[in-house]
């Protein structure tokens, strides 16, 4: 299966496998993780290939002890990793809330399960406004970067690391149970390729020379804690330049779809199904979900027709893109849910509905 | 006058480790807290590893333990202490290690992981601060309040009948086959102080031969939440703790059990 060109290395890897390789390369110190589909295959990657090749990797109790594990490892000055899917990733909720206001760097992976409840192993995006809006209590935001491929599912693990340390926050990678599970060529970075960065305030032992570290998001006094979330709103301010996006046919567009992940891939083929039928459609697509294209999508709303949000929840950014959009043109939404994923063949046809019915009412209005 | 003019003529016997802050303890009058926290760090000054610590703060009346002992500190979610310390000992393995948690975080809402640290025999020292009771938020019924115990959550005494008995944390991870040193102490006397310390000192240096978890128990008291005078703490201790928490150690390492 392994293929090997000169210089690069492609392999066909699912995208669980790619992602745990991934992180291997990217220098990951320690993992802490609890088996639940469909993303088990990261854990049990971990567990076979980090005792041959260095590092930490455990097993924990429950997703309430990796993330604190993620918390004390992270709070050491190590570079750190959990995954789970939907479920898991509400039992770490708390600690991620703990995490972000004691600002460690660390990478979260939620490969997405259709919910609520226990729900459903098949894909879904029903996660996004607990990943972007914070998840758990109190104000703060994850990094969120969203996946559309095998590739990108090794590429976002360098980049959650590297954003996740420079900015001292939790990052997330959102993706979904298909995203996790197909095959698909990949092209891994080399071994050892990010580089370290240095963590003063970590706690490895307190040096004569210095005070003693400590790691905490106690701050009981509430004129300390308004400063503490003042530092963080700065922070997040900060970091919308890091916001990254694909623009596919944006340019002569007259409709504009919206989607991230496995929607993206899929509103792909619909823009090629509306242009091939003479419809101007092109396909924005964050890679980031926090910071969140919002200016892009401004721009973009002021010259098309209309909007269609597609993902595969009840409808979740769309949000988002409404208030980027601000009323300047209608912004629809198709979505499907509960681990259903839709087919291209269905949201060319909304598009084709829709975009039939914007032309009438021009005509109505003319 | 200054320590120094005070003890010309005298030998010094007796001060404050540097490895404790400069700062007075927010602590409730007689609260043994104050006492586990000096002993701890009495004990990581002499044996001279200050630089090699790493503490972990649980959420309870000792949440804020970093103010006081001056070691690397890490302050963890309600009942996670363990959980975070496994973390921080994996990632740096030949540091050392302490937890420090009360009886609602360790016994209650962190049984989990209490349990499962210790399973894995997890190189770290977990010190267990058992008053019986909820001291940060006013006095709630805790996992080791014993029968027929008032408190602000069993105005009537706790009904076993209704609630369980108390549950034996100690002796429950003594029975793992993880758990190296299990011991339970109280530091309301001299006597017990010094006990108390000897079993800190051996829970680190055991650390150091990383043979599994060191767990200590301190019967400790709670003045305010118990609404008793310190002097009358230290009776109830005695007299209506102990029988049920009898003090000394419930598992050594094998090679010291002849
Ligand atoms: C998730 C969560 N639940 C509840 C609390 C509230 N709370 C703070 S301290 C505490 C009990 C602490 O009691 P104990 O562990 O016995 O320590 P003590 O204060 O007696 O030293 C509780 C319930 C919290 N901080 N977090």
């Amino acid at each position: 299966m392994e293929q090997k060109n000169n210089n690069e290395d492609v392999r066909l890897m699912k995208g669980n496998e790619a992602l745990a390789e991934a992180a291997i390369r990217a220098g990951m110190d320690a993992y802490f993780g609890y088996p639940i589909t469909p993303q088990s295959e990261i854990l049990e990657y971990f567990t076979r290939e980090i005792p041959n090749r260095g590092g930490v990797v455990l097993q924990a109790e429950s997703e309430v002890a990796s993330i604190n594990m993620i918390y004390g490892a992270a709070g050491a000055g190590a570079r750190v990793m959990t995954s789970s899917s939907s479920p898991g990733i509400s039992l770490m909720q708390e600690g991620l809330s703990y995490i972000a206001s004691a600002q460690l760097p660390c990478l979260v992976v939620n490969v997405v399960r259709g919910g609520p409840g226990l729900g459903t192993i098949q894909p879904s995006q029903g996660d996004y406004f607990q990943s972007v809006k914070g998840g758990g209590h109190g104000d703060y935001h994850l990094i969120v970067l969203a996946p559309a491929s095998v590739q990108e599912m090794a590429d976002h693990v360098f980049e959650g690391f590297r954003l996740a340390e420079k900015y001292n926050n939790p990052a997330m990678i959102l993706t979904d149970g298909a995203l996790g599970q197909m095959m698909e060529k990949v092209v891994l970075p080399p071994e050892g390729s990010l580089p370290k960065v240095e963590k003063p305030w970590a706690t490895t032992g307190k040096l004569k020379d210095r005070k003693a570290n400590i790691i905490t998001s106690l701050f009981i006094q509430p004129e300390k804690m308004e400063q503490i979330n003042l530092d963080l709103q700065a922070k997040y301010k900060a970091l919308q330049k890091e916001v990254r996006f694909e623009k596919i046919g944006c340019d002569d567009a007259e409709v504009i779809l919206v989607a991230f992940g496995l929607s993206a891939r899929i509103c792909q083929k619909a823009v090629d199904l509306a242009r091939e039928k003479g419809i101007r459609a092109g396909l924005l697509r964050p890679i980031t979900l926090y910071p969140f294209p919002t200016d892009e999508l401004r721009r973009l709303s002021e010259k098309v027709d209309f909007m269609l949000v597609v993902e595969m929840n009840a409808g979740q950014m769309v949000e988002d893109v409404r208030l980027a959009s601000m009323g300047r043109c209608p912004v629809h939404f198709k979505g499907r849910m509960g681990g259903m994923i839709p087919n291209p063949e269905e949201i060319f046809a909304e598009i084709e509905a829709l975009h039939e019915k914007q032309s009438a009412s021009f005509v109505k209005e003319a | 006058m200054e320590t120094e003019e005070l003890t010309n003529e005298l030998e010094l016997v007796y001060s404050k480790p540097e490895t404790l802050k400069d700062v007075p303890f927010h602590y409730c009058p007689g609260c043994s807290h104050s006492v586990a926290h000096r002993v701890i760090m009495e004990v990581v000054q002499e044996l001279g590893i200050q630089e090699e610590t790493i503490g972990v703060a649980p959420v309870g009346c000792s949440v804020f333990a970093y103010h006081y002992m001056n070691v690397d500190m890490q302050q963890a979610a309600h009942g996670r202490a363990s959980a975070v310390a496994t973390g921080i000992k994996r990632v740096l393995p030949d540091k050392y290690v302490f937890s420090y948690q009360g009886d609602g975080d360790l016994a209650a809402i962190g049984t989990a992981e209490t349990i499962h640290t210790v399973n894995r025999g997890e190189n770290i020292l977990m010190v267990f601060i058992n008053n019986g009771i909820y001291g940060m938020t006013g006095g709630q019924m805790a996992p080791t309040s014993l029968p027929g115990q008032i408190t602000s959550t069993s105005p009537y005494g706790r009904d076993t009948a209704d609630v369980g008995f108390p549950l034996k944390i100690t002796e429950l991870v003594a029975m793992l086959p993880g758990a190296l040193y299990v011991s339970r102490h109280a530091v309301h006397t001299p006597n017990a102080v010094r006990k108390f310390k000897k079993a800190i000192t051996k829970s680190f240096e055991y650390q150091k031969q990383k043979r599994g978890t060191c767990f200590i128990e301190v019967v400790s008291n709670c003045p305010s939440g118990w609404k008793m005078t310190p002097v009358d703490t230290i009776k109830y201790i005695e007299e209506v703790m102990f029988p049920s928490y009898p003090l000394g150690d419930i598992k050594v390492p094998k090679d010291e059990n002849i």
